[in-house]
């Protein structure tokens, strides 16, 4: 087993040297224009990319007509957004979203919501973080023209009842974006089934390469029309100018087709690890606090509160794993996790929870060590707290009188 | 981040870890910070004579505010109670080198310096009024 141990695989992801194989030859040897018409090297190119966009399409259930690269699920979400809002706006300005969204989505939101030109409602989700599809519908209006709900979310795992938001969305005629960045690839994801208009993905959260990413368009039923945000060359039929990154693509591609592949038996390998890991931590540790849905989660992902001891200071004291913790003091905005605090997650608890987040690529062996260091640095930090110390002897830390700094 | 090596060495070999009694003679607890910040520090002095002959700390927080307490306890010891209340945050923030967004983990640290200052000063007020 090497040191560090990578347990972050929800921040990104190592790309599988199988993808590496498929795209090496696109750099130097194959290197066209993929929207050079007339000549060997821009079809050499533009064939290479139209196999991708059909693996890509194969994982999703889609056309492959339907898929429009981007740089990342970042760009996605913002051309999604951005563009159905200056599409459709004639009709509405309203767009439904959840609190616990990715920061590519809230924060675009919000921006459009400063600059008057959109009306957000931001649903709460249960102490799961799961939204209830109810509140999608009780929160349409004449002019909601954008529902945007994730799949999975990228702390806690919890994956949306996105199925029956979507059945709520068409029944309204309201477009449904999803940002499924988290669980394409990892989760079977069937656009026509969950009825999902628009979505986001990206290739190096499913052993791709960076730097690639994916919005599929819905094409038909209804036809779903976005304005670009790239003005340009009219690359990816209009939707998003510029030349395409060929290797990258290829990448993305073979990663959906290892991903659908070898789903089964990864998410079987994943579960079987994760669970382990969690009974062995709970069972040692007490007052640890599983953050997330216990059943509908993302297979290898788990998130805990670890109370009385503060994030950063566990992740300084696990150094050989490289982990992510909710605590604000790993953030730059000194504010603890806002997805946990969405949950009813108390401050406290926030600042003290670890995400593990565990990918293709881990080992049984590599999970051991991780069981036994988290013991080891939480009992260790305990000792040190002085909030265990007053707990154990009986001080009710709710009725003590801090002193907020 | 990456935290300097005096950070990491206070955080791996913690100095003066620990407790005395609250009630023991002598001894003077400081704790501040709160929970839904991230930091509570609780300090303590032992004093004979007017000078700090012991001192120990446990604290809730990140490896900075775990250093900053550690360093705090080292610097305290032997010090008389004047000496003490000159510690300032700043030779804390030099001494570990901490980055701006740690500065606040020094603040505690002097905070929690004076507040034992102060409780061991209340403590030794209360003692004389009672003998009188």
């Amino acid at each position: 087993m090497k040191l560090p141990i990578f347990l972050d695989n929800h921040s990104t992801t190592p790309m599988d040297p199988r993808v590496l194989d498929t795209m090496l030859p696109y750099f130097v040897e194959k290197f066209g224009n993929a929207a050079s018409r007339n000549h060997a090297f821009g079809w050499a190119a533009e064939e290479a990319v139209e196999q991708a966009r059909k693996q890509i399409a194969k994982l999703i259930k889609a056309d492959p007509k339907e898929i429009v690269f981007t740089s990342g699920a970042t760009e996605s979400d913002n051309l999604a957004i951005k563009g159905v809002l200056e599409m459709y706006g004639e009709k509405g300005n309203h767009i439904i979203t959840s609190s616990t969204e990715h920061r590519a989505v809230l924060d675009t939101v919000k921006s459009l919501e400063g600059k008057g030109k959109a009306a957000v409602t931001y649903l709460s989700v249960d102490k799961f973080g799961m939204v209830n599809p109810e509140d999608v519908r009780k929160a349409i209006t004449a002019k909601t023209i954008l529902i945007s709900i994730m799949l999975a979310n990228n702390e806690i795992g919890t994956i949306n009842p996105v199925k029956e938001i979507g059945k709520i969305a068409k029944e309204k005629g309201i477009l449904f974006h999803c940002d499924a960045t988290q669980g394409v690839g990892k989760i079977p994801v069937d656009v026509q089934e969950m009825g999902i208009d628009l979505m986001s993905f990206t290739s190096h959260k499913m052993y791709g390469p960076k730097g690639v990413g994916a919005l599929y368009v819905r094409k038909k039923n209804p036809r779903v029309r976005i304005a670009s945000q790239m003005d340009g060359g009219g690359h990816e039929r209009g939707m998003r100018s510029g030349t395409l990154p060929v290797p990258l693509i290829v990448g993305f591609g073979k990663a959906c087709e290892l991903c659908e592949q070898e789903m089964a038996k990864d998410t079987t390998r994943l579960i079987a690890m994760r669970d382990r890991l969690e009974a062995s931590i709970m069972k040692a540790l007490e007052e640890s606090y599983l953050n997330g849905h216990p059943i509908n989660r993302l297979p290898g992902n788990l998130n805990i509160s670890f109370a009385y001891v503060e994030g950063e200071s566990l992740l300084m004291g696990m150094k050989d794993i490289a982990l992510s913790s909710g605590s604000a003091c790993t953030s730059a905005t000194l504010e603890p996790s806002y997805v946990l605090r969405a949950l009813g997650v108390g401050t406290e608890l926030a600042h003290s929870s670890i995400r593990f987040g565990l990918g293709r690529f881990n080992t049984d062996d590599e999970i051991d060590y991780t069981i036994k260091k988290v013991i080891e640095v939480v009992t260790k930090l305990r000792e040190m707290s002085p909030l265990y110390e007053m707990a154990k002897e009986g001080v009710d830390l709710k009725s003590v009188q801090w002193a907020a700094h | 981040m990456a935290y300097s090596e005096k950070v990491v060495d206070h955080f791996n070999n913690p100095r003066n870890m620990g407790s005395f009694k609250k009630d023991e003679e002598g001894v003077g607890t400081g704790m501040v910070g709160a929970p839904e910040c991230g930091d509570v520090m609780k300090l303590q002095i032992k004093v004979q004579n007017d000078t700090i002959v012991d001192a120990k700390f446990k604290t809730f927080g990140c490896g900075s505010a775990i250093a900053s307490s550690s360093l705090a306890t080292e610097w305290l010891k032997g010090k008389t109670i004047e000496e003490a209340q000159q510690i300032k945050n700043t030779d804390i923030v030099q001494e570990l080198n901490l980055p701006p967004v740690k500065i606040h983990c020094s603040v505690l640290a002097e905070d929690a310096i004076k507040a034992a200052l102060a409780d061991y000063q209340k403590k030794a007020d209360g003692a004389l009024a009672d003998a009188k």
